[in-house]
């Protein structure tokens, strides 16, 4: 299917289920039960999850496939934001010229700061990307300004040109990023019993955005350039001297993962006409870093899910507080009750990082390929079981 | 005219002088060993024919082109393979992949942007890679990590990715180094077999005097980064300046 072999097209089929009833399946307990608080399925979120895990798709295609693990991926996040906004302000609100200069732009500065940063490997590359993107963090945070909007960030404002569009709706609004003609904040309900599923249109536009680029991604790594990225990870002497030059191959795998990075700036603006300087801030590389690993580095559906799981974590931990814990802990004895919440409130609201951290140590610790690490193996066991059980039966029968 | 002519090469580090004045010629389809004892300049000769040194004085000319300044992978797309003193491969990589980069590198240059097309619709490089295992005796292991195999196994490997890219001349940096002696056979048979299938001028570098007698056809001996003596094998052997370059001036 799609010029890919049987497992590729089933990991693809995989994520397009995951992604399209998404609003079904992060919505499993009905409105206003107690467990409520933990669905994700709303397009907020959601539209996060995917875009976040076009970046870190993006990202494990130079990580995951040539080992230079580049500390400064949210600059092109940023960049690609920048650039979307400013077409909203300049051209239109229509998204799709908005995500293709951002890719344009992004694909440009990661040239320039690959072409650079390439120059060395390790630690040395590692430390080269991350100055970048602290460098451009502060020069868009103080004296590129007019450019960046500086620290309130760059907004849309009602005297903005757009020439193929309108400065200001009729009723005196400023217009919001759309598709021809479509807004992408429109939504639909469905109301089932008591659940409530919510179908975002920028979600899907999203949705079907990371569909591509997972598809893309699956050509790069099946095809002869990825296979050359993963020889550069386990022998660049040996490449040297088999006659490839391993530079200009690193340089691509760092200006299309650069390129990723600027798209998924681009659909972040889109669903929300602003960009800030704290999208380049180092953490936010790290935390791109932290959804690849977390995943499975160098695995397809990896960052898809490290990306899942680290958005869920930071949006649904996070608004646990003591209250609820309280009610949840209720039935324990009074001072018990206390007790035990006084010792898991560290790990909820803003302590989610803690629990990211401890989950984050136990996945690198015991399972090194992240998620999909663990989903092989339990996969395995099953099938192990299965199969020992199959065994036991045709043992016995013969004895009847 | 040797394909390999290498002229008055020298090369300082420090206040150590590695090799000086060193001359050599091997000749088109022979198979030429370069022997001494440790410390005799035989390793920094081959990282001067291979790109990865630049000598301080003389020329390294293959096959009439210079290859001084130039990149180990503009070498190896000259004609030049090298086998290194412990197998370098790709282990990360099953061992089919390991064999399809050097052809993929002998067809499309040094870089090519295939990033869409599909590694296993590439028929030509995948037939071409099937049997060249065949040819190694490996294509039952075609999806073995490369790193999981045993000594023997990957140096046979890295010698078969070599061959495939059908290079002019096949450097090889003892390639029997710490293998047994059933292993080090092996490899003498590969490499004869190697000789009398195709084509191939094969420049050696050896300790191992077993190897070099049973394989060489023509030997350099070098001492203290120069040429001692370059003869046919059976003048070698009784030569007295070589044992005296081996064994000291007492022998």
């Amino acid at each position: 299917m799609l010029g890919l072999d049987k497992k590729d097209a089933v990991l693809l089929v995989i994520v397009a289920v995951l992604t399209m009833f998404a609003p079904f399946i992060l919505n499993p307990f009905p409105e206003g039960s107690a467990m409520a608080q933990f669905n994700a399925g709303y397009p907020d979120l959601m539209q996060r999850f995917v875009i976040f895990g076009i970046f870190a798709i993006g990202f494990n295609i130079l990580f995951g496939l040539t080992g230079y693990l580049s500390f400064g991926h949210a600059a092109f996040l940023g960049v690609g934001s920048y650039a979307a906004v400013w077409m909203f302000k300049l051209l239109s609100m229509n998204v799709i010229p908005a995500i293709v200069l951002a890719v344009i732009m992004s694909g440009l500065f990661a040239l320039l700061i690959g072409y650079i940063s390439l120059r060395r490997s390790g630690i040395y590359f590692s430390i080269l990307t991350l100055a970048f993107a602290q460098m451009m963090f502060a020069l868009a945070y103080s004296v590129l300004t007019p450019i960046t909007g500086g620290e309130t960030g760059l907004q849309l404002a009602l005297d903005d040109p757009r020439i193929l569009g309108q400065s200001q709706t009729p009723e005196g609004n400023i217009p919001v990023p759309g598709l021809f003609g479509f807004e992408m904040r429109d939504s639909a309900e469905l109301v089932i019993g008591s659940w409530v599923f919510t179908f975002n249109l920028g979600y899907y536009f999203c949705g079907v955005i990371l569909l591509l680029a997972f598809y893309l991604a699956i050509r790069i790594f099946r095809s002869p350039f990825g296979m050359m990225l993963r020889a550069i990870k386990s022998n660049q002497q040996r490449l040297n001297y088999t006659g490839i030059n391993p530079k200009p191959y690193t340089l691509a795998a760092f200006v299309i993962s650069g390129m990723y990075a600027g798209l998924a700036g681009a659909l972040m603006a889109s669903m929300d006409p602003l960009a800030g300087a704290e999208r380049m801030f180092w953490t936010a590389s790290g935390e791109v870093v932290l959804m690849t690993i977390l995943g499975g580095v160098g695995t397809l559906i990896g960052p898809v899910l490290g990306a899942g799981a680290i958005k869920y974590m930071e949006n649904i931990i996070s608004k646990i507080n003591s209250d609820i814990l309280h009610s949840w802990f209720a039935f324990l004895p009074d001072g018990l009750e206390d007790f035990v919440v006084t010792i898991v409130y560290p790990f909820i609201g803003k302590g989610w990082h803690l629990t990211l951290g401890i989950i984050f140590m136990l996945v690198v610790i015991f399972l090194p390929g992240g998620l999909v690490e663990g989903g092989q193996r339990i996969s395995s066991w099953l099938r192990n079981r299965r199969a020992r059980r199959d065994d036991r039966r045709s043992k016995t029968e013969p004895a009847e | 005219m040797g394909i390999l002519e290498v002229k008055n090469v020298g090369k300082r580090f420090g206040g150590l002088q590695a090799l000086s004045e060193v001359n050599l010629s091997v000749a088109e389809n022979s198979v030429h060993a370069i022997i001494g004892p440790n410390g005799a300049g035989k390793s920094t000769l081959l990282n001067c024919l291979v790109g990865k040194l630049i000598p301080d004085t003389g020329s390294v000319m293959f096959d009439g082109q210079s290859v001084l300044g130039r990149s180990p992978f503009e070498i190896n797309q000259m004609g030049i393979s090298r086998v290194f003193q412990t197998p370098e491969i790709f282990g990360d990589l099953t061992v089919m992949e390991n064999m399809m980069i050097p052809i993929f590198a002998s067809r499309d240059g040094s870089f090519r942007m295939h990033a869409v097309e599909s590694v296993v619709s590439e028929s030509e490089v995948v037939d071409y890679a099937e049997q060249m295992l065949e040819d190694m005796n490996m294509a039952d292991k075609r999806h073995m990590h490369a790193a999981a195999m045993s000594r023997g196994d990957k140096r046979r490997l890295e010698i078969g990715m070599c061959l495939s890219q059908k290079p002019r001349l096949l450097l090889l940096d003892e390639p029997t180094a710490g293998m047994a002696r059933a292993d080090t056979n092996n490899t003498i048979d590969l490499l004869k077999q190697i000789k009398e299938d195709r084509d191939i001028t094969i420049a050696i570098i050896e300790h191992d005097m077993h190897v070099v007698f049973s394989l060489a056809e023509r030997i350099t001996v070098l001492a203290q980064g120069t040429p001692l003596v370059e003869d046919a094998p059976e003048n070698i052997k009784g030569n007295p300046k070589v044992r005296e370059a081996y064994l000291g001036e007492s022998a």
